[in-house]
């Protein structure tokens, strides 16, 4: 080996010295400096996914919370916030169920709280609770009359004029005034919980407004036609509105 | 040694370094946390327009879990009000998770329709933001979630831009882009991410496309779906029920 050496020109080992130098160089840099999951892709998605799935988890989930408060648990899971989970008003609590004496969660006790659900917004689906907060007992805390996890309304709604205003108002200054709106509609009770999905009827049927309005039927002072001859094979109410009879 | 024993050493050398070089560490087969195997589950959403209030309690639960930036702007989730007049123009703008700003828009005159549209990365099957990437910072895990790898990113912005549905953004301390990632840190634990969790109404289902008794897959079975640019192929993994035709 020695006399291998002795016998290379001088230039020729300081060139075969810095390669090796090199060599040895980019072989530490790739082995201990560059770390694994910059080689191997999938070593990079794993590193990665752990990175993700060890950050801090700040909602602990309304399971963990009925294991402590119990009563608020179960009152709340057969009222109308039953779907509402503890952390959407108590905000974020995983340090609070981590440490449940020294972290304490927020309460909301204002009255501008309730106002991101249940301020009037002609968006929001027909018959989710609405209020006006400036008509509406103003400045007065919602908890004063509302308890938030069973909440009520001081009086449920009776009639359908509480979502259905407009069609009540035309309707009492229409000459069918005095029918119920379950006179023609036949309203299951559902509708008023799911009101997009259960749908009360309407009278599909010529015959129906025929129990009042044929020249056959007993009624007096109601205006008749002949059902057989007036309006073809058209129903009734493409023709007349039936909450609104004005002139037509 | 002669000079082709020289040689032969010096082949050898160099190839047992690329050897050892290339050999993986034996992190290879380590579950990402505990017990949680990535190719188990295939996650998705579902989303109900008609039972959205607009409350926008979704964004801030979002920006509390995830650490994204408190201004408007940067958003991993958001909702947007569609307002169709009686004209037939169509506005639509993101809600502000502030009550009083949010307040200042909630009556509209000449309303057709109206209705809020809660959005946030589709997950989809094909990524165009995978597609893009050019140093692979971001990828798609086996349990069906897009995620950034953050120490990857360089921050060039090319997946904002190729993101049809504008689901991810520059993340304005860190550098790099950042985006919804179903909240995996919740998910390997077995909770539901922050969104879905804070959701009044449920009207944001999670669930496991492989698990048949998942809510998700109730959700898919019992509701007309959509899902938003279905032309562009990227089949996405976030359901809409009830959706309206002007939402694109």
């Amino acid at each position: 080996m020695k006399e291998f050496f002795n016998k290379l020109p001088e230039q020729a080992v300081r060139v075969i010295v810095v390669f090796l130098v090199l060599a040895v160089g980019l072989f530490v840099i790739r082995q201990f400096i560059i770390p694994p999951e910059m080689k191997e892709p999938a070593l990079q998605k794993l590193s990665s996914m752990e990175r993700e799935a060890d950050k801090e988890v700040k909602y602990a989930g309304a399971q963990v919370c009925g294991q402590c408060h119990e009563k608020e648990h179960d009152i709340k899971k057969t009222g109308y916030h039953r779907d509402l989970s503890c952390e959407s008003c108590h905000g974020a609590a995983q340090k609070h169920a981590d440490n449940p004496t020294d972290v304490k969660p927020t309460s909301p006790k204002k009255r501008d709280y309730c106002g991101y659900c249940h301020t009037y917004n002609s968006s929001r689906p027909t018959g989710f609770p609405q209020i006006n907060p400036d008509t509406h007992n103003p400045r007065k805390p919602c908890i004063t009359c509302h308890n938030p996890h069973n909440p009520k309304p001081p009086q449920t709604p009776r009639s359908c004029a509480a979502c259905h205003a407009q069609i009540e108002r035309t309707k009492a200054a229409s000459y069918h005034a005095l029918l119920g709106c379950t006179v023609c509609h036949n309203t299951p009770e559902k509708h008023k919980t799911a009101p997009r999905t259960i749908r009360p009827t309407k009278p599909d049927t010529r015959e129906f407004c025929g129990k009042c309005h044929d020249k056959a039927s007993p009624g007096k002072g109601v205006p008749a036609v002949d059902m057989n001859a007036h309006g073809e094979k058209y129903v009734c109410w493409q023709c007349h509105y039936p909450h609104m009879l004005g002139g037509i | 040694m002669d000079r082709r024993d020289f040689l032969k050493n010096i082949c050898l050398f160099i190839s047992s370094g690329a050897v050892v070089g290339g050999l993986s560490p034996d992190a290879w087969a380590k579950l990402i946390h505990k017990d949680y195997d990535p190719a188990k589950h295939y996650y998705g959403m579902g989303i109900d327009i008609d039972k959205c209030i607009g409350c926008g309690r979704c964004m801030q639960a979002c920006k509390t879990e995830n650490d994204v930036p408190g201004v408007p702007y940067f958003f991993r989730t958001w909702v947007e009000r569609y307002v169709i007049k009686t004209d037939k123009s169509v506005t639509v703008k993101t809600i502000s998770t502030n009550l009083e700003e949010l307040a200042d828009s909630f009556v509209e005159k000449d309303m057709l329709r109206s209705f809020f549209v809660p959005k946030l990365c589709n997950q989809c099957d094909h990524p165009p933001c995978v597609q893009v990437c050019p140093v692979g910072a971001t990828f798609k895990t086996d349990d069906g979630v897009i995620l950034v790898d953050g120490k990857r990113c360089i921050g060039c912005r090319y997946c904002i831009q190729a993101c049809p549905y504008g689901a991810r953004y520059l993340h304005p301390e860190t550098r790099v882009a950042d985006k919804c990632t179903f909240c995996y840190h919740r998910l390997v634990r077995g909770l539901l991410p922050a969104c879905v969790e804070v959701c009044p109404k449920q009207a944001r289902v999670f669930g496991d496309m492989k698990s048949i008794a998942s809510p998700l897959g109730r959700f898919i079975r019992m509701n007309k779906l959509h899902v938003l640019k279905p032309s562009l192929n990227t089949d996405p993994k976030v359901y809409y029920a009830n959706l309206d035709g002007e939402v694109n």
